[in-house]
């Protein structure tokens, strides 16, 4: 063993990819492009909320969308039926997106002239939270069925959400989830997030975030 | 599944290094893993040996683990305790108002190389 040396890293496996998100972070500054990452668990309403969204904006933005799965382009034809430009990235099996697979989906975008992508990450509540992947905002969906305990399973999702979505409200009466409890799990974990209840299939509720995301790219523009 | 895409992140580290320092055979590589980091090290293990086989630099290259046990801080009383042991509640004075010093490390220690 005497031909190798021993050499001292000290670096936290994330601080790369870190590092990679703060940069296209600030080249998406640079072109006026604001980046959302849409994280949620399989089955949360996830695509429909996009639908809704998109049918909102897509007169005053222009919009494109990236569909992150495993497998399958089911999504991407549901959302470029819109009108809008979405091109589906599979991850191969991995379990979440990083900092360069985002910039490698932006440019199968072609993002010039686009004010606003979406990126829809895999269905999963742990590892999308653990890696950055250079959007400028983070929003989750947790739909009424899945619990009003699940922001204390998955702490680290919650906590690193600028908004938290409460979909499927319109079938409240039939589920025990508590609103109120719900919100101080989320509030506790992390108290900068703002919750806005909706639900995708009536609308209700809709106006409020797609205000909000307006608003949040318009400065980003600034 | 989470620990393939994370051997995917240490194995690009480790190849990025090897460039800038123009090593070619890594012997080892030493991995610090907190308690509540959600690795599993059997997995992280499995593949690892799964990449290595693929790589020139790093077929040679033994995983070492080194664990590092989780302890959480109080706020109200400033004293420290194990995670694993109370979870979110500090023993000591029944504070909810605690957060984790460490425990949640997935870090590169060091490689052997030449």
């Amino acid at each position: 063993m005497g031909k190798f040396k021993v050499i001292e890293i000290k670096q936290s496996v994330f601080a790369d990819n870190d590092r990679r998100a703060e940069e296209l972070r600030a080249e998406l500054k640079e072109k006026k492009l604001f980046l959302l990452n849409l994280m949620s668990s399989p089955g949360s309403g996830k695509t429909t909320t996009l639908t809704k969204t998109i049918e909102a904006l897509k007169d005053q933005l222009k919009i494109g969308v990236m569909e992150a799965d495993i497998d399958s382009d089911v999504d991407a034809r549901t959302i470029s039926e819109l009108g809008v430009k979405a091109i589906q990235l599979h991850t191969g099996g991995m379990c979440h997106l990083d900092a360069d697979m985002t910039r490698q989906g932006l440019e199968g975008l072609e993002t010039g002239d686009l004010d606003l992508a979406i990126l829809e990450n895999v269905g999963n509540l742990v590892c999308p939270a653990e890696f950055d992947t250079g959007a400028v905002k983070n929003v989750m969906i947790l739909s009424v069925p899945e619990g009003d305990d699940k922001p204390l399973k998955y702490p680290l999702m919650f906590s690193i959400c600028d908004v938290v979505l409460i979909n499927k409200i319109d079938v409240l009466p039939y589920f025990d989830f508590d609103m109120g409890a719900c919100k101080t799990y989320i509030l506790k974990r992390n108290p900068n997030a703002r919750i806005i209840p909706i639900s995708a299939r009536t609308g209700e509720g809709v106006q409020e975030w797609t205000k909000w995301l307006k608003h949040e790219v318009e400065l980003w523009q600034q | 599944m989470h620990e393939l895409g994370l051997v995917t992140h240490v194995v690009r580290t480790i190849e990025d290094l090897s460039r800038e320092e123009q090593l070619s055979e890594v012997a080892s590589v030493t991995l610090e893993i907190g308690e509540v980091s959600g690795v599993i090290p059997d997995y992280l293990t499995d593949c690892w040996n799964y990449f290595r086989a693929k790589s020139e630099l790093l077929k040679e290259a033994e995983l070492k683990i080194e664990e590092i046990p989780a302890v959480t801080i109080c706020e109200t009383c400033q004293k420290t305790y194990s995670t694993l042991e109370y979870k979110k509640i500090c023993p000591h004075c029944g504070s909810e108002s605690t957060y984790l010093l460490a425990g949640n490390e997935f870090n590169i220690k060091e490689i052997e190389a030449c």
